[in-house]
């Protein structure tokens, strides 16, 4: 085990899966001469070549859209949207093509492509760099989704996405990029697509989160009276759906957080499965905390908009007493 | 000097004052082997707008006029190389041994109309514009990558130059020296918007200097011109040299699809103009003066045609109606639990 930041986990395993697989490739906007904006793809370009850590054209949708036609050559690309605001041109591949080629070969084809890209706010950025985009890519058929808390999910869930043969999206939230710490298994290391994982045991009231939201759960966790369990769903698509209802079946409330603006949102979703298949678990109504139906503010008020440990203590407190 | 400044490249003369050219290399097999692929083209198109007609298959999207452009340089192109197609090259794959039912159980929207990729080297028929630009370029620079020698070609309209995807699938081809033919049928139109309305640009074949690549215009009514163009951008792409940008310049003289009704917009003299001059007859006339074609061979080759699509509708609607299980057969490799959830 190594202690790691969540952007060096990442980094750990391109690295680590790219040895284990000579056709996998790292496309992107800077990944290969500045190894990413973020650093997550340092030392690539020069362990493996410029043919398999390329820095491309400018232009998401390209991005995609080439790897889809890399995949069909028999390649396993792995493709950074710079930022989860930058990858919006890339919908339109993701939509029309990536989740729907191996449907349309009749099973025929596979495309197993992954895209990375970072998401959320909380970084002091400029417009367009803190979105939390994950609904988009969630409700696209034929697409999983996955969103790490911890570097060693980071690091487990890319491989998994990377060595699985359905596209996936992995999205890490930047604001966990370069803390805190955790340990990270060394070489291979998968986390299954699929399987939630308990941040926090509780008795008293569930709250499920996933990426930054995990952290703010936890510390609503502690400025509570009550015993509250903090589930961590780590993947959207494969839901572990039995680990979530699990634990609303032993506390019999829940709150759901995302930071994502709260219509349609992922959380919306986690709310229906909850109110179809453990209706009579419930003691209370499930309460959501999230981001409001507005563009992400300026960052000097993002505090403002960003679900907080009190916003999440409070709405825990209210189903709770209910 | 910008392509629009060249002459538009024509091998067949009109049999008068414009003498016949020749291509080197194409005896008379395959001056023979180009005919059949527009008779095999022709008739598909023809007989499935009667079949429209009839209810046997969807809304179609004819290509009338356009079988130069598609056999010219579907057959320039060898076994190995990857063709990404349009709707409006939805029965190309009849040019690599696609059986016809495949391509109308396509357009009867069964599922029988899937196929895999690999076995004719045919990707998918693309339905949105110009989005399957990237993947051609993806595709050639991904062959060029593991040192093998396909390449690609890909095939979209005038419309698509005004399309992002075309821009970035052009220029990721030409970053990457992939070895890709970007064809571009213009055909003045995309459906009711006819192209001084889609650009400005003189010559469409002009835009390949903005990607740094050659820009070649060619007569897409001669398709002894598409297939000599066709062949040097493939060679200019196997040796190394990267992708080439063709404008096929014809006309739109039947209407974009089945469900269009182009007598609100374009201007019928011309339209009959253009189908009195269309690609198939010219090539015959062309075949007849250089003493390759006779009335029974023509003959015999139409019957042969036909005879594939007869067999192929009756294949199609000989198909049983697909499994509803099929609704979930393919959307994911390895499906979420959850899935069939509705």
């Amino acid at each position: 085990m190594a202690e790691r930041t969540l952007v060096e986990a990442v980094n750990d395993a391109l690295h680590v899966e790219m040895e284990r697989d000579g056709s996998i490739m790292v496309m992107g906007e800077d990944v290969g001469r500045a190894g990413g904006v973020f650093r997550a793809t340092a030392g690539l370009r020069d362990r493996f070549g410029v043919d398999r850590c390329v820095d491309t054209p400018l232009a998401e949708a390209g991005i995609l859209g080439t790897a889809i036609g890399l995949a069909m050559a028999g390649w396993r690309p792995v493709c950074e949207m710079q930022y989860e605001s930058f990858s919006y041109p890339c919908l339109d591949q993701l939509i029309t093509h990536v989740g729907r080629y191996h449907w349309r070969t009749g099973g025929a084809m596979q495309f197993p492509l992954t895209i990375r890209m970072p998401t959320g706010g909380g970084v002091r950025a400029p417009e367009l760099h803190e979105d939390s985009p994950e609904a988009y890519y969630v409700h696209t058929p034929g697409v999983k989704v996955a969103i790490p808390s911890t570097p060693a999910d980071a690091k487990g869930l890319l491989a998994a996405a990377i060595r699985d043969p359905d596209p996936v999206v992995i999205m890490e939230p930047k604001a966990l990029y370069r803390s805190p710490r955790g340990e990270v298994p060394e070489g291979e290391h998968v986390v299954p697509l699929g399987k939630a994982r308990i941040a926090r045991e509780g008795s008293d009231v569930t709250l499920v989160a996933y990426g930054t939201m995990v952290q703010t759960c936890l510390e609503a966790a502690e400025q509570l009276d009550a015993s509250a369990e903090v589930v961590d769903i780590r993947s959207l698509k494969p839901l572990d759906e039995e680990t979530i209802l699990a634990s609303v079946g032993k506390t019999g409330r829940v709150v759901v957080v995302q930071e994502a603006p709260r219509v349609a949102g992922f959380g919306a979703e986690i709310a229906a499965v909850i109110a179809e298949k453990a209706i009579l678990d419930l003691q209370g109504p499930i309460l959501r905390v999230t981001g409001y139906d507005v563009p992400f503010p300026y960052w000097s008020i993002e505090h403002e908009y960003l679900p907080t440990p009190e916003r999440v203590a409070e709405a825990a407190t209210k189903v709770l007493a209910y | 000097m910008l392509p629009a400044e060249h002459d538009v490249r024509r091998i067949i003369g009109d049999g008068d004052l414009v003498a016949d050219g020749e291509v080197d290399g194409l005896d008379e097999a395959a001056l023979l082997d180009l005919y059949k692929a527009m008779i095999l083209l022709r008739t598909y198109d023809e007989r499935s707008v009667v079949y429209h007609r009839q209810g046997r298959i969807g809304t179609y999207a004819i290509f009338w006029g356009h079988e130069a452009i598609q056999a010219g340089s579907a057959l320039a192109l060898a076994d190995e190389d990857w063709i990404f197609p349009s709707y409006r090259e939805s029965a190309i794959g009849l040019l690599r041994g696609m059986p016809p039912e495949t391509v109308l159980a396509w357009w009867r929207g069964h599922p029988a109309g899937w196929w895999d990729p690999r076995e004719f080297r045919l990707a998918s028929i693309t339905v949105p514009i110009a989005t399957h630009v990237p993947h051609a370029a993806g595709y050639a620079w991904g062959a060029k990558l593991k040192g093998e020698s396909a390449c690609s070609i890909v095939y979209f309209g005038d419309g698509a130059t005004s399309e992002g995807a075309f821009h970035e699938g052009a220029n990721f081809a030409a970053v990457m020296r992939a070895p890709v033919v970007l064809l571009c049928n213009n055909n003045q139109w995309a459906i009711s918007t006819p192209l001084e309305a889609q650009t400005r640009a003189e010559s469409l074949a002009d835009k390949a200097a903005g990607y740094g690549m050659p820009g070649v215009r060619v007569d897409g009514g001669d398709v002894l011109a598409v297939y000599e163009a066709t062949s040097e951008a493939l060679d200019r792409a196997r040796a190394g040299d990267g992708p080439t940008f063709i404008e096929a310049l014809t006309y739109r003289s039947a209407p974009h699809a089945t469900a269009d009704d182009p007598s609100a917009y374009w201007d019928e003299e011309r339209v009959e103009e253009e189908r009195r001059n269309e690609c198939v007859g010219r090539y015959e006339r062309y075949l007849r003066r250089v003493g390759v074609l006779t009335d029974e061979l023509a003959e015999e080759i139409r019957a042969d045609a036909l005879g594939r699509m007869k067999a192929g509708i009756a294949a199609a609607e000989a198909m049983p109606p697909p499994d509803p299980e099929v609704v979930f057969a393919h959307a994911y490799v390895d499906p979420p639990p959850g899935f069939r959830d509705g």
